[in-house]
């Protein structure tokens, strides 16, 4: 089997995001970035799945500016053998990535195409369903728990009601969840392996892609702020003010 | 003028009352009518409690022994046939897990953007969205010649109240359906306890907590005041609850008129899911801690304390 799974270059989760002041967006100049977490858990998944010996060939994908080859080397540096990155100095949304995918699942024809359930920049949680639906394969996203059989993969999806399993033909798109597996920490030889996988680049142009309309944005603010609080002293003192707001 | 198609949110042949929040929001849309898409193997008793919700103007139903368990890749289709058949302008989910698995594929079965977590609405085409966990707001133009996808933030908008019954309507739809995608089980956590997304009281436990066992002093207290359970992610991780209870950026948004933490720090993803609940309290050794920026009121002690002490006061 073969397995395509997608990442994406993001501010790093321990970042406290800066909003410029002239709100045109977020600062990303001298900003941390790294992959996306839920994608990282994806590489890994990919990983146990080619460790166990259910899977051949891993490659890593990603869509976005030269920086982006930081990632990349990661995901190699995981195990995957080999890399696609689909340049672009322009913002990529949702349905161009799913389109971008579309066309580098035809190319490769991977059994499984999984990635993060979401990118936790923009956070939209939509390039896997939008890739499914395009390439008409069916779709298990929030997994976390995942079995690959012979033709079809058993997934187990973290949903607000519980944990809900459905079975589905490969090849198909699995996106994520947070406990799907817990990435390993990355080995100075295996980083210094990575560097010698190649990646190959590749356009929207090549894939003859062209970008869908999207979304515009008009201005980016901080959120709303809540009014300051206090702090009370004892139990007593909180029961009343709980009380006094009819809470209680 | 718009015409927006909402899809209905259901378990076990309850309407969720998310459905009743992306009603609230496409109201904001001054709309020429607001129609609610049951897609169910039977489904009646749901388009009964749909069709009472304040604003809407018609119930749409598709009956389908495929709709028993509803699966994005068997919905999208007749979502997108039903909205093309309909003229729809806008087609609304809300953004519990079910329509944040359904609606993206809905979108691109138009071949449409989409516009997620839509938690304010500027006109037709223009709203607020948040993004970075919450931290940033962004207001997004969506193109105006092309049906709008989104999804509602639920916590953005209460229910809508219940208002006279809208006709409802048997929709035939010619579409075929894959069947590359099987339902095999739905695992519950099933309890009396109110639902923590929509409880209006919600209390809640963090990685202070300290171990499964422990939890049951929450339970009890929550039972006590008729509130829901949820956690932080420190404490699902560490096996304390079920991951169904996390509550923050990757869990459950929730906007409960009072949400008491106890042993909660604080993290960012964490805040993501309780910034617009009415009141917050929070209860920490830590007086550092960073939950006592957000908290409308904060206590600095050992939880273990507080609760008994808590409990008693209550009853008082």
């Amino acid at each position: 089997m073969k397995v395509l799974v997608a990442v994406k270059r993001a501010i790093d989760y321990n970042v406290r995001i800066q909003i410029k002041s002239d709100g045109s967006g977020v600062v990303h100049e001298g900003v941390k970035h790294s992959m996306n977490p839920f994608d990282e858990i994806a590489v890994e998944e990919a990983m146990r799945w080619k460790e166990q010996g259910k899977v051949e060939e891993v490659v890593a994908v990603t869509i976005g500016p030269d920086a982006c080859q930081e990632q990349l080397r990661s995901a190699l540096a995981f195990g995957c053998d080999r890399a696609i990155h689909v340049k672009t100095d322009d913002e990529i949304q949702p349905l161009t990535a799913a389109n971008v995918l579309k066309a580098l699942a035809e190319k490769e024809s991977p059994d499984v195409l999984i990635l993060g359930k979401q990118a936790i920049d923009d956070d939209c949680n939509q390039t896997g369903q939008m890739t499914a639906a395009l390439l008409e394969w069916p779709q298990a996203t929030f997994a976390g728990k995942v079995e690959l059989e012979d033709g079809k993969a058993k997934v187990t999806r973290e949903i607000d009601a519980g944990l809900e399993t459905l079975e589905v033909d490969l090849p198909a798109i699995i996106t994520t969840d947070l406990r799907l597996n817990e990435p390993r920490y990355l080995k100075l030889p295996d980083i210094m392996k990575a560097k010698k996988k190649p990646i190959e680049d590749s356009s929207l142009d090549e894939l003859g892609v062209t970008p869908a309309p999207g979304l515009e944005a008009v201005k980016t603010a901080p959120p709303p702020q809540r009014e300051p609080g206090v702090m009370v002293e004892s139990v007593e003192e909180l029961v009343s003010k709980l009380k006094d707001k009819g809470l209680i | 003028m718009s015409k927006v198609l909402i899809v209905a949110d259901y378990l076990k042949g309850q309407l969720n009352s998310s459905t009743a929040r992306a009603v609230a929001c496409a109201k904001d849309l001054s709309p020429e009518s607001i129609e609610v898409l049951v897609l169910a193997d039977d489904a009646a008793s749901l388009a009964e409690a749909a069709a009472k919700l304040d604003g809407v103007t018609k119930v749409l139903t598709v009956e389908r022994p495929e709709n028993e368990h509803p699966m994005a890749a068997t919905l999208a289709p007749q979502i997108a046939a039903a909205a093309e058949q309909g003229g729809h302008s806008h087609v609304l989910g809300p953004n519990t897990t079910f329509g944040k698995d359904l609606m993206p594929r809905v979108a691109a079965k138009l071949g449409v953007a989409m516009v997620t977590d839509i938690m304010a609405v500027h006109g037709p085409y223009e709203f607020e969205r948040p993004i970075y966990a919450g931290n940033a707001v962004v207001t997004v133009k969506a193109p105006d010649n092309q049906v709008l996808v989104a999804s509602v933030r639920c916590a953005s908008y209460p229910a809508v109240a219940e208002g006279d019954a809208a006709p409802v309507e048997a929709l035939s739809l010619d579409v075929e359906l894959p069947s590359h995608t099987r339902f095999v089980d739905l695992e519950t956590h099933g309890s009396d306890r109110p639902d923590l997304q929509t409880a209006p009281k919600v209390v809640s436990g963090g990685r202070g907590v300290g171990s499964e066992e422990n939890f049951k002093i929450l339970f009890d207290f929550a039972d006590k005041i008729g509130a829901a359970v949820g956690a932080s992610r420190a404490a699902v991780d560490a096996g304390y609850v079920p991951n169904d209870m996390q509550v923050g950026q990757t869990g459950k948004i929730i906007a409960p008129e009072l949400y008491m933490c106890f042993g909660i720090s604080g993290a960012i993803q964490h805040l993501a899911g309780i910034k617009d609940a009415g009141t917050i309290v929070a209860v920490n050794k830590d007086p550092e801690a960073p939950i006592f920026e957000v908290a409308d009121f904060g206590l600095v002690g050992d939880l273990f304390k507080v609760l008994p002490e808590l409990e008693e006061a209550i009853s008082k």
